[in-house]
């Protein structure tokens, strides 16, 4: 996840909207297009690898994470990924949206898949980790620096010391699986943080639970 | 070089007639998706979660202790619900969560995230001011409640177990269920009574 979808905690994002009870779960008709056509476009690359799209979410540029709303972001991920397995030719999507609104345009030619050599162990997300796990409840940990490339890890927490609260099933670790580099499963703790330790001694009073991998963290005094 | 950028709309219906053409989505199998998100996969389903948690003390203590099994045995399960934790609301603890890096949402129980759960804003704030986004939701926590954010940052899904309204002692579990709201589910709402 790149600093595009990293935004616990920034400013400049307003007041939140109230609830509307009866909303239904698409807004427009082209909204409930765009989620099929994501969650049946992201298996048609290798694997149905949901670290592999919110990867890309995090890699659109503001207009296509912001503008477009949730399920138009989707679609522009999925076209991310769909473009870099060549699956479809970049351009391809602009170009036959154009040639619906009736423009004279080109389309390019249908390029030949260059997809990932990968297939997953497993369905889903969770694996068994042979190891045991490295912390227990009540063990204190400190997050560590954000990793360049994708990650799990928010710039919110890194640096700071919380204490785990609970261990949780085994995940395969989204860092490396989100480019296809393998699964490296690792354990997963619940890490718990005062929030004064995140914010600051003016904040708020309130605790927060975040997962963390094991790889994200190092043991605190 | 233009740089108009397109209604998400039209490029949908671009990117579905590509893929179907060449025969890697079946628009009829979108539909069945998009028909199952819009009639049986919502929110009713963890309302029914929770009253019979309210109703039969042993399924309680099974739901908080293994969240996802206890679902299950309603019939609930399928995608984003891999490994759902519950957590219970009472009148000391107030739970409530988010995805901060995107929008990770226990789908069985609750079907497919509301606009305000995507929103930036509350992705944003609810990690760092949750009892002023709390109150701009229309919810006043008493100062002595200790407010505990969830923030699902892997395959690990939350579902509030709200606190049971005084004044439903009388109700059955089919009477407590359309108490039972979403908002309430995600941890910014109490149920009322009715």
């Amino acid at each position: 996840m790149s600093a595009i979808a990293d935004i616990g905690g920034a400013d400049g994002y307003g007041a939140v909207h109230p609830p509307d009870r009866d909303e239904p779960p698409f807004a427009e008709p082209w909204e409930g297009r765009a989620f099929a056509l994501t969650l049946l476009g992201m298996g048609r690359v290798s694997g149905r690898n949901l670290d592999a799209f919110r990867y890309a979410l995090g890699r659109l540029d503001h207009a296509a994470y912001f503008d477009d709303g949730y399920y138009g972001r989707w679609l522009n991920a999925v076209e991310l990924m769909l473009t870099e397995s060549a699956i479809i030719a970049p351009g391809a999507v602009d170009a036959r949206a154009r040639a619906l609104r009736g423009e004279q345009v080109d389309e390019p030619p249908t390029p030949e898949p260059d997809k990932p050599d990968y297939a997953p162990t497993a369905a889903g997300s969770l694996r068994e980790v042979p190891d045991p796990p490295r912390f227990a409840p009540g063990d204190s940990v400190r997050a560590l620096p954000v990793p360049d490339g994708p990650t799990k890890l928010p710039r919110y927490v890194s640096g700071h010391t919380g204490v785990v609260e609970s261990v949780q099933p085994g995940h395969l670790l989204p860092d490396t699986h989100a480019v296809f580099k393998g699964e490296n499963p690792q354990h997963v703790y619940t890490v718990r943080f005062d929030s004064r330790e995140l914010w600051g001694p003016d904040a708020e009073t309130f605790a927060l639970t975040i997962e963390l991998f094991d790889s994200y963290l190092e043991p605190a005094a | 070089m233009t740089t108009e950028r397109l209604p998400a709309s039209l490029r949908t219906e671009a990117l579905e007639q590509i893929l179907t053409e060449r025969g890697l989505v079946d628009p009829g199998v979108m539909d069945k998706f998009i028909a199952n998100y819009e009639t049986n996969v919502g929110p009713l389903n963890g309302a029914k979660v929770v009253a019979k948690a309210w109703t039969d003390p042993d399924y309680r203590e099974r739901l908080l202790a293994e969240g996802t099994a206890a679902i299950k045995e309603l019939g609930f399960s399928g995608p984003q619900g891999e490994h759902i934790v519950v957590v219970e609301n009472t009148a000391t603890t107030h739970n409530v969560t988010v995805c901060t890096l995107c929008s990770c949402y226990p789908w069985p129980v609750l079907g497919l995230p509301p606009s305000w759960y995507k929103d930036p804003a509350y992705r944003a704030r609810v990690v760092r001011e949750p009892r002023t986004v709390l109150h701009e939701m229309g919810l006043d926590l008493a100062d002595d409640v200790e407010i505990v954010v969830r923030d699902s940052s892997s395959e690990v899904r939350w579902l509030v177990l709200p606190e049971r309204p005084a004044g439903t002692e009388h109700l059955t579990e089919e009477q407590l269920v359309p108490l039972i709201t979403r908002d309430a589910l995600v941890g910014v709402a109490k149920v009322a009574a009715p």
